[in-house]
């Protein structure tokens, strides 16, 4: 893996570590931009890592951009000898799949969609070669995610599976974006799942609804008070099936301020992973249900 | 006491400089589009330069004072009036209680900065008063100024000559055709050598679609791409990419049709390519666009990008020198 570095403008430097989306990919990000945090530079602003790729902003009347570039790179070598160890947190999402706010606007979008006779979530199982939407579910909520990148809006979080590249799931985009996604939307695009975070446009096939808040703004959501944000690069997500009844119980907790998330820490390790990947999710999932 | 909105305009927001630091989560530093504009007005009437003013598009707002104050406006010739009776841009002029600011019809550019001694006091979130309404972060809750709404005023703007103008040749704005410089990069590689010729050689104009998060543009030739087969998690169209974050100002051309600058308000990432990013020194100058506006793109280096950035901050130094 060889990066590429590239300037934006006069005040970014955007680095590809990999064109395509792997785990080493967002590992060497992760690592990268946690170096360049470690390193305190003076005149960068703004450090942000995405999927296979990171963005440094900065002041150029404090650090000229070439000098910055030349820092960049040399911290790529401590980056990669950095072991792909990570100390996270797993979470469990509950997901009402195939509820009737995002069906009633997938509705509305039919004219924008590759199979305007199915909804989103039928042709997603059915390009990729699943029997039937339950069994389609239960690849997407069968192994956890990471939490690759946190952006496009206010605390949207993307999520990359963690199985082998064939049991991956890839759906494209709609053909043309919507203007409206309900809030709090478990969407799917390329090969990540997404929660939109609020309520807009977008272009992700919406599988479902979860019932937890994950940015707000006034935070008054009991598990937001410290940040607006739920979400950093790195998290581990687990989605948890659940029903209509489980999904207005859940509501109701939220706005009595008792909705509290599953939450555990454990450390990742991305060599063990590799070596063994159902292992390590099970592992994951023990860690997730212990206690 | 507070400034009472009467009417709004189209999309009158509170900006200031902004709030960056929180861009890795999808908030975008925001604030004034046209940030030399809100430092000039802000200098007139006395206040930090920093300090959160009105923001106007196209059509500005009715507002009665219910104390008196110096007022002024600077960017867009959106000419003010003040109990129906004139006044000047770039100048600062005084208001007294009881009077109403309102607004003439647009006569060039697309965005007025209305500032007001004391400057606009409304909560802070996140370090920043500036208006991000799909976050619904500061402004009034969240959201843009709405007729009934009362803006409150702070304290500490220093006492200023009434009539005190910014000289003419320190005003800035785009041209017509504009130009915008654009340093080549990010995923530049992607398009062919014709089209990259192309994309500077062709005349665009201002989409409708022009707004804080970005503004479109139309009418130049379709980017032809690079073939390569696409990498994994990047999407069928040759145009997307593993979804990336966008560099402010960064042009991204879903398709290869029409060029998308993101601006104050971006989507901090997405899955389109970038074929490189306006320079930080003429930012501004986008938020005074207007649709239809032909504008032509301008290939620059490095070098070329960082004179002209020191050009920009030796023009607000001078309008800090004229106004002190």
């Amino acid at each position: 893996m060889s990066s590429r570095y590239t300037f934006g403008g006069d005040e970014h430097i955007f680095v590809e570590v990999d064109e395509a989306m792997s785990l080493e990919a967002f590992f060497v990000s992760l690592s990268m931009t946690n170096a360049v945090r470690d390193a305190n530079i003076k005149g960068v602003t703004e450090i942000c890592p995405a999927n296979a790729s990171f963005q440094i902003k900065f002041n150029p009347d404090v650090i000229h951009p070439n000098d910055l570039m030349a820092e960049l790179k040399r911290l790529e070598a401590t980056a990669e000898s950095a072991e792909p160890v990570l100390d996270t947190r797993i979470i469990e999402i509950p997901v009402y799949y195939q509820d009737p706010w995002t069906h009633e606007t997938l509705m509305r979008f039919r004219e924008r969609h590759q199979d305007p006779d199915a909804t989103d979530i039928e042709y997603a199982a059915r390009v990729n070669g699943y029997d039937s939407v339950e069994t389609f579910i239960e690849a997407h909520s069968g192994a956890p995610w990471f939490v690759s990148m946190v952006g496009f809006v206010s605390g949207l979080p993307f999520l990359y599976q963690m199985v082998d590249r064939p049991r991956q799931i890839e759906v494209p985009k709609y053909l043309r974006p919507r203007t409206d996604t309900p809030r709090l939307t478990v969407g799917y695009g390329g090969c990540f799942s997404c929660i939109y975070s609020v309520r807009g446009a977008g272009g992700y096939q919406m599988f479902g609804i979860t019932p937890m808040p994950i940015y707000d703004p006034e935070q008054k959501v009991s598990y937001l008070q410290d940040f607006m944000v739920f979400f950093k690069p790195g998290d581990i997500v687990k989605w948890k099936p659940i029903s209509r009844e489980e999904y207005d119980t859940a509501i109701e907790e939220v706005q009595a301020g008792t909705f509290a998330p599953r939450i555990r820490n454990v450390r990742f390790s991305l060599d063990e992973y590799n070596a063994d990947i159902d292992g390590t999710n099970a592992k994951l999932m023990e860690a997730l249900h212990a206690d | 006491m507070p400034i009472n909105v009467i009417s709004a305009g189209i999309a009158t927001t509170i900006q200031d400089m902004g709030r960056p630091g929180y861009y890795h989560l999808g908030i975008p530093m925001g604030g004034a589009m046209d940030r030399l504009a809100l430092r000039a007005a802000n200098l007139l009437v006395g206040n930090d330069e920093e300090a959160a003013g009105l923001e106007s598009v196209f059509v500005g707002p009715e507002l009665e004072f219910t104390e008196d104050a110096t007022v002024a406006v600077c960017g867009a010739e959106l000419p003010p009036k003040l109990d129906g009776e004139p006044r000047e841009t770039w100048t600062a002029f005084p208001v007294k209680a009881g009077q109403v600011l309102s607004f003439d019809f647009l006569k060039s550019g697309a965005r007025a900065y209305i500032a007001i001694s004391g400057g606009i006091a409304t909560p802070p979130m996140l370090g920043s008063r500036s208006t991000y309404a799909i976050g619904a972060l500061g402004g009034v809750e969240g959201r843009a100024v709405q007729p009934g709404d009362t803006l409150p005023l702070g304290k500490g703007s220093k006492p200023v000559r009434e009539g005190l103008s910014v000289p003419a040749n320190l005003r800035r704005g785009p041209g017509n055709p504009a130009e915008l410089r654009v340093l080549p990069g990010l995923y530049w590689h992607r398009i062919t050598e014709q089209a990259q010729k192309d994309f500077f050689d062709d005349t665009w104009k201002v989409a409708n679609e022009a707004d804080r998060m970005g503004y479109r543009f139309q009418g130049g030739r379709k980017l032809e791409f690079v073939e390569r087969e696409q990498p994994f998690g990047a999407g069928a169209d040759p145009s997307n990419i593993t979804d990336a974050c966008y560099p402010y100002g960064s042009v991204q051309v879903p398709s290869g049709t029409e060029p998308i600058v993101l601006h104050r308000d971006a989507v901090s990432g997405g899955g389109y390519f970038m074929i490189g990013t306006v320079i930080s020194a003429d930012m501004d100058l986008i938020g005074q666009l207007q649709p239809h506006t032909p504008t032509r793109f301008v290939k620059v280096d490095m070098d070329t990008a960082l004179a002209a950035r020191h050009d920009r901050a030796s023009t607000i130094n001078a309008i800090r020198e004229a106004l002190a």
